[in-house]
């Protein structure tokens, strides 16, 4: 199971800006690096992360191997309602992890 | 062939040291490959120098983590907004670092990122705006190998 | 040509309430954190940013995992972690039953086997460094404070002997670049003065998290000589002897560095 390091504001004001960061554990194998035998590891990466903000797609990515291990993507979006804020990354080796945090909208 | 040359081989070859990460092949100046991946991606519109921000260090503190941030100056409203983001390079394996989806849900058109870097290069940031126009910042930044890294599998 | 100069950052106080080491007229000691691009400060600052609480979050798990025969957590002795404040800040300390000096990582591995009848955990491994992160975070912001214990002062000896003594295919020794030569650039990387005031860490380089012996076994690679194996005396020695040198600086654990 992978860890994740999320940071979003507990409560926010209805159209106030907010800053999201989150931080996942995973090797992001680039598939271009030889392992100790000398042959090249596969590739393993997280390729897509999204944000759904209740229900809703408000952020996506596209990851490659030029990303580094243990992936940060920060980005900001506009609180509007109170509810839920899911993230999801997916990648190779049918790598999948969600989570979710709640957000309060005053 | 002594023992100690041996040795040394070995410790060169089996180094997961920052080339290692990314090279399987002597880098060549590629300047035009970037370019060329830009133009792929606007779809061969034109891209202006402006409105773009990539945030990141002249000099990198390790090729294997270079913290980077996109900034684009945009109202980020229904009308007016930045609708995507792209990163690109110039010599690692692979032209494409990340490509992010932004809408006026968004806010602010502002994200981070950790990216590695193989070399010495140029970077690129592109963000495409919902009338169809493409902005762009492109830096050069000095990538050094580290120094006093992993001789052996820890 | 220089790329550019290192601006030192003299008293920075932190958001995560460290404040790195001030300058005074008397102490040149600095941490690494001070040798650091800012971009890379930031992410040490601040625990959203930080990789290495990665493992501290995995290590607060760990604390309360009952574990071996006992059937006992860390947390069935030791209560609430924030018992173990000041700990990590006296380590390597002497282990009376091995009469030797043992590290932070040692002790844990003893706890595991004398108290809850464990298995140790291979060093180095992603277990033992995340409970090693999770424990050295009690103690960030206090100084680093080895035992003044007298049965340590011929290992501290033996630990600043080596310090000085040439080393390697590259005949260096840890004095020449980090007394010596810190500040000036091996490479494109400015030299550091070697305090462990941040361990255990996450290294850009290694994209992990690793110890002090892991970085240590990475100098003597630098200079091309064999790397004593984990856990080894000449480390935990050389650990020691850094400890004593860093006395009374903050520790940052779990820090960030290239």
């Amino acid at each position: 199971m992978a860890h994740t390091l999320i940071k979003v504001p507990a409560s926010a004001r209805r159209g106030e800006i907010i800053a999201i960061s989150t931080i996942i554990g995973h090797p992001m194998e680039t598939g271009f690096r030889p392992g100790a035998d000398g042959r090249i590891l596969p590739r393993n990466i997280i390729q897509r992360f999204t944000c759904h903000y209740n229900d809703e797609l408000v952020f996506s990515a596209e990851l490659f191997p030029a990303i580094a291990a243990n992936p940060l993507i920060a980005f900001h979006t506009v609180a509007t309602t109170s509810g839920t804020l899911r993230f999801s990354w997916e990648g190779d080796q049918g790598f999948r992890h969600t989570e979710s945090v709640s957000i309060e909208v005053t | 062939m002594n023992r100690n040359a041996a040795t040394r081989r070995q410790l060169l070859a089996g180094s997961v040291g920052l080339g290692a990460w990314l090279l399987v092949r002597p880098v060549a100046a590629a300047p035009d490959e970037l370019a060329t991946v830009i133009q792929a991606w606007t779809g061969g519109a034109p891209v202006q120098n402006g409105r773009v921000k990539l945030d990141i260090a002249p000099l990198v503190d390790n090729g294997n983590t270079v913290p980077v941030g996109v900034s684009v100056e945009s109202p980020m409203t229904l009308a007016d907004h930045v609708t995507a983001i792209a990163i690109f390079n110039e010599r690692n394996p692979q032209r494409d670092v990340a490509r992010f989806a932004l809408g006026p849900r968004a806010g602010r058109a502002n994200v981070s990122t950790r990216i590695r870097l193989a070399t010495t290069q140029k970077l690129a940031a592109v963000a495409r705006m919902s009338d169809g126009s493409y902005w762009s910042h492109t830096v050069d930044v000095i990538v050094t190998l580290a120094a006093c890294i992993e001789g052996e599998a820890s | 040509m220089r790329h550019g100069w290192i601006i030192l950052l003299l008293g920075t106080a932190l958001a995560t309430g460290v404040p790195a080491q001030p300058a005074t007229q008397t102490d040149a000691r600095r941490s690494g954190f001070d040798f650091m691009g800012s971009a890379v400060q930031a992410m040490q600052r601040d625990d959203a940013l930080n990789p290495a609480m990665l493992w501290v979050k995995q290590g607060e798990t760990l604390w309360q995992a009952a574990a071996g025969a006992s059937g006992k957590s860390c947390a069935s002795c030791h209560g609430a972690a924030g018992s173990l404040r000041g700990v990590a800040a006296r380590y390597p300390a002497f282990d009376t039953a091995l009469q030797r000096p043992v590290n932070l990582a040692q002790r844990i591995n003893l706890c595991r086997q004398n108290r809850q009848l464990a298995e140790p955990w291979r060093l180095e491994s992603q277990d033992l460094l995340s409970l090693e992160s999770f424990i050295a975070l009690q103690s960030r912001g206090l100084p680093m404070a080895p035992p003044a214990d007298a049965r340590l002062q011929a290992f501290v000896e033996r630990g600043r002997a080596r310090y000085q003594q040439r080393l390697g295919q590259l005949n260096l020794s840890c004095a020449q670049c980090h007394d010596q030569r810190w500040g000036q650039r091996l490479g494109g990387t400015v030299i550091p003065q070697a305090h462990p005031t941040g361990y255990p860490l996450y290294r850009l380089e290694w994209q992990g998290l690793g110890s002090l012996q892991r970085r240590l076994r990475n100098c003597l690679s630098g200079v091309r000589a064999q790397p004593w194996p984990y856990g080894a005396q000449e480390l935990v020695e050389l650990e020691l002897y850094l400890a004593a040198q860093a006395r009374g600086m903050v520790l940052e654990s779990p820090a960030v560095r290239p």
